[in-house]
């Protein structure tokens, strides 16, 4: 597991039932293959191409990105209050690493 | 004297038409290839579906100054129960090179069928946000963003 600067916000506390809103960003360059370095080579591609988001191991949201996502991807989505217990954030790399952090929620 | 025009109205009138004759013609426009070959990639997205207009909020700047970062968020109305939830999101950038951005995917866990994220324009451009039921409906909005500086790289 790579380390990478990786930040979500959680509410540390919900009620049963509460939608609650979740925010990440992670720091990557998001490499999209388009651009030149000063020798005019292309510099190869190299972004985070899959983000998934899990709930005491069950899969509650994802996405797929694309080089149109911008460097040090931002992204907030909205999960149901159902059940306390652990996020796992999980960022996927081209190159095959994959950067985790995880976070805790208790509901009441 | 409400629909007497007077002079100052007359001038900021022209100023407007102006800047945005300047803005067009500085910019190289979306072309109809564009729009093509984003239908493709929709039509990819949702399985040749034919979307319907409603039900999606695309929130976008109505100019972007720097094309590197441009923030957006899609709402869908919907209830997010187990029954009638949003499946998936699709965003796609008509005018960029790869004109896919993302795909978002939503259970009914998701409470609310809703994002936001930042994404990179290379020119002026319409930006489209397709999203798909879970009883296989496909709705779509559309939004259009004059961008300033390009943010694919050169």
């Amino acid at each position: 597991m790579a380390k990478i600067a990786a930040r979500v916000k959680v509410p540390a506390q919900a009620k049963k039932g509460e939608i609650v809103e979740i925010k990440t960003t992670v720091a990557h360059k998001m490499e999209s293959g388009r651009r030149k370095d000063k020798q005019g080579k292309v510099i190869p591609r190299k972004i985070i191409n899959k983000f998934v988001c899990t709930l005491n191991g069950k899969k509650v949201f994802w996405s797929d990105w694309h080089p149109a996502i911008s460097a040090n991807p931002y992204l907030s989505f909205y999960i149901r209050a159902k059940e306390s217990g652990t996020f796992e954030f999980s960022w996927y790399d081209d190159d095959g690493s994959v950067y985790k952090t995880t976070a805790k929620m208790a509901v009441t | 004297m409400p629909n007497a025009v007077d002079r100052r109205q007359v001038l900021l009138g022209a100023g407007g038409i102006g800047l945005a004759a300047i803005t067009a013609a500085l910019l190289p426009a979306q072309t109809l290839a564009d729009t093509a070959a984003a239908n493709e990639t929709i039509s990819k997205l949702i399985d040749g579906a034919t979307p319907k207009t409603g039900k999606v909020t695309l929130k976008l700047p109505q100019i972007a100054e720097n094309g590197n970062t441009v923030q957006f968020s899609v709402k869908v109305d919907s209830p997010m129960s187990d029954t009638d939830y949003v499946k998936a999101v699709h965003v796609v950038a008509e005018g960029n090179p790869a004109p896919e951005v993302a795909s978002y995917f939503f259970t009914s866990d998701s409470g609310k069928a809703e994002i936001t994220a930042r994404m990179r324009l290379g020119k002026t451009q319409t930006i489209r946000a397709v999203a798909v039921m879970n009883n296989g409906a496909v709705y779509e909005a559309r939004e259009e963003v004059k961008v300033t500086i390009g943010g694919c790289g050169g």
